[in-house]
């Protein structure tokens, strides 16, 4: 049985100027210990999948579909089914390390409360026990620092001491929801291969959510790209690398700045992603893609199995995109 | 933290001498005098009423005189009006009063404030949403001088269950309709400020954080959200216990409590110039002290305020 298994997952907002569709049928299901990379723009709905799972969505999103975790479904769980889930199976690493840490909790109480909560651990066990996760996440003087307040940690200390507090039960399934977008790019380097040995270690099955194929290259087994809120292609990790099928994922790896490459000017895929308020009929790729015809305006290709492990939604054939 | 405090304290004193000093200007800068009736005293007489309160001298030496009482002996001065009582004694007499009345009203708000505010804000856009805004809105526009009379109307005349008004040395009895008419607008503002105060902070990152750990959301509001939430409240509720603790006039004349509230505006009317400067004194340096307390709180809840 797979750990996570996601079956037509859609998730849509009402607002004001109406139904806004941010995810459309998503599909996946990842094992024990397996890493997937879910790759899209900003606005492309990642993020909000990933709440969708954690049942975080804001109180004007509806999620749609299935999500099963070890065959127990969770989507629109109520509390009592989630909970015991939350942060001791599923744990999750946001993407803005100063914000999404309690300003006014010292780090000792935010994390040991974790372990109260879960493992009914006492207060000085929980704080000891937070002490070597910190210690495994490598923030030097631990033991001094946990009783600090989160403004007194840097950016990246602060998303480690978010890793460490996710890990604490030593969960399942970690999902990380762009977790070096608000750091420097050296501090990136350092987060994405503290994630990756932590990964290795726990054994965790992880879902990374990030926009940088980059690091979905160095950390991923699969991948889904993912645009307009729906799946553009979904391959393992080197066949993508090698041989994208989809517009846009060329138009992604084309936009990574290499440094072997003495070039003037940065690829950038021309225009912008679409309004979801707004949504297009067709493939939502079509306004950006140079093999875009009339009918991609109307209508877009379902996604398709093409290779073994391998889909992708075009209504080009592979052979068109010389 | 404690030189803070220290610092805090010893600029209140040019503070409340610059009160004094405007007050005084200001209130001698008003035509008229304590003195001055309708049927005009004999010259003679009022110049020997004028002598015996000082009012002969220069305005820079009767301010002189009365900073010096005040510093040497805590002497606010005799009343212009009373002849046998001194400021000292009326507030003396008035303020527990208010104090009480104030201190009850200001819980009484809190309480039922932060609650409703609290429980609007959690059930969003619900019927208790709404209830909350209505009952906060109605409290609103119930200001005390109308909620007074309605509740007379009510539990004197009516149920004939509360006496309409006294004090009696502060018998429950008598104590009841001064808070309850005191502390609805009070609540009121204290609702909506909580409400819009945790609608914002239970938006925040932090929370989707604690969500995210498992928590039961009675531990999420309770443990991360209440204490930003109040943060906006604070700031209001300092001057809001200075205004409730030095009383209403309109409570104190409508239910005869005898409370400061009214000396302060029967020495204005009378312009029995010790009484207003020791009520203004009084209220500006329990203003000063709450701000102080505000600003304490306010260090106490986010740390990362460091003085």
């Amino acid at each position: 049985m797979a750990l996570l298994e996601v079956n037509d997952l859609g998730v849509s907002f009402a607002t004001p100027d109406g139904t806004v569709n941010a995810v459309n049928g998503v599909n996946f299901t990842l094992d024990k210990g397996e890493t997937l990379g879910i790759v899209g723009e900003s606005g492309s709905g990642k993020s909000q999948l990933s709440f969708a799972i954690m049942g975080l969505l804001a109180k004007n999103g509806t999620a749609t579909g299935s999500v099963k975790f070890a065959g127990k479904e969770i989507l629109n769980a109520p509390p009592h089914v989630i909970n015991p889930i939350r942060a001791n199976q599923i744990a999750m690493v946001f993407q803005d390390p100063m914000t999404s840490l309690n300003p006014y909790m010292r780090v000792s109480d935010q994390m040991a409360e974790v372990l109260i909560h879960h493992k009914g651990m006492g207060k000085a066990e929980a704080v000891r026990e937070s002490i070597r996760m910190l210690d495994a996440v490598k923030i030097p003087d631990a033991a001094g620092r946990v009783g600090l307040y989160p403004h007194e940690f840097s950016g990246g200390m602060r998303q480690r001491v978010m890793i460490a507090m996710s890990l604490l039960c030593r969960p399942e399934l970690l999902i990380a929801d762009e977790p070096t977008t608000a750091l420097d790019v050296t501090v990136q380097a350092q987060i994405m291969m503290l994630l990756r040995d932590l990964q290795r270690d726990f054994g965790m099955a992880t879902i990374l959510i990030t926009h940088d194929l980059g690091v979905v290259a160095g950390f991923c087994e699969d991948v889904l790209v993912l645009y307009g809120g729906q799946v553009m292609e979904q391959s393992p990790v080197d066949p993508l690398f090698a041989a994208p099928t989809h517009p846009y994922t060329r138009g992604l790896l084309k936009a990574i700045p290499r440094v072997d490459h003495h070039g003037d000017d940065l690829d950038s895929i021309p225009g912008s992603p679409p309004n979801m308020t707004n949504a297009p009929k067709g493939c939502p790729f079509a306004p950006r893609c140079d093999f875009a015809g009339d009918d991609c305006l109307d209508h877009l290709a379902p996604l398709t199995q093409f290779a073994p492990d391998r889909w992708r939604a075009c209504n080009r054939k592979l052979e068109e995109l010389a | 933290m404690i030189s803070y405090i220290a610092k805090r304290l010893a600029i209140a004193v040019p503070t409340l001498l610059l009160l004094i000093i405007v007050s005084f200007l200001l209130m001698h800068a008003a035509p008229g005098g304590p003195f001055t009736q309708e049927r005009a005293l004999p010259p003679q007489v009022l110049a020997n009423l004028e002598a015996k309160y000082g009012l002969d001298q220069p305005l820079w030496k009767q301010m002189a005189n009365y900073v010096w009482g005040i510093v040497a002996h805590f002497d606010f001065g005799p009343s212009f009006i009373y002849k046998d009582r001194t400021v000292n004694e009326i507030i003396a007499q008035g303020f527990p009063v208010t104090l009480t009345y104030g201190s009850l009203s200001f819980l009484l708000a809190v309480l039922v404030g932060v609650s409703l505010g609290v429980a609007a804000a959690i059930r969003h856009n619900s019927w208790l949403d709404y209830l909350a805004v209505g009952i906060s809105i109605g409290a609103q526009v119930l200001p005390n001088f109308v909620m007074a009379p309605i509740l007379v109307l009510v539990f004197t005349l009516w149920l004939r269950w509360l006496p309409g008004g006294g004090w009696e040395g502060g018998q429950w009895q008598y104590i009841v309709m001064p808070v309850i008419a005191l502390s609805t607008s009070f609540m009121a503002s204290i609702a909506r400020i909580t409400r819009s105060s945790m609608l914002e902070v239970l938006n925040s990152n932090h929370i989707r954080t604690a969500r995210a750990k498992g928590l039961p959301e009675r531990k999420v509001i309770l443990r991360h959200a209440l204490k930003p939430a109040m943060l906006p409240v604070i700031s209001y509720l300092g001057p809001a216990f200075v205004t409730m603790i030095t009383g209403s006039v309109v409570v104190d004349i409508y239910f005869s409590t005898g409370g400061i509230g009214k000396a302060f505006v029967d020495s204005a009317l009378n312009r029995d110039y010790a009484v207003m400067m020791g009520v203004t004194i009084l209220v500006g340096a329990l203003t000063i002290l709450f701000n102080l307390v505000v600003d304490i709180l306010y260090a106490w809840i986010d740390p990362k305020i460091r003085y």
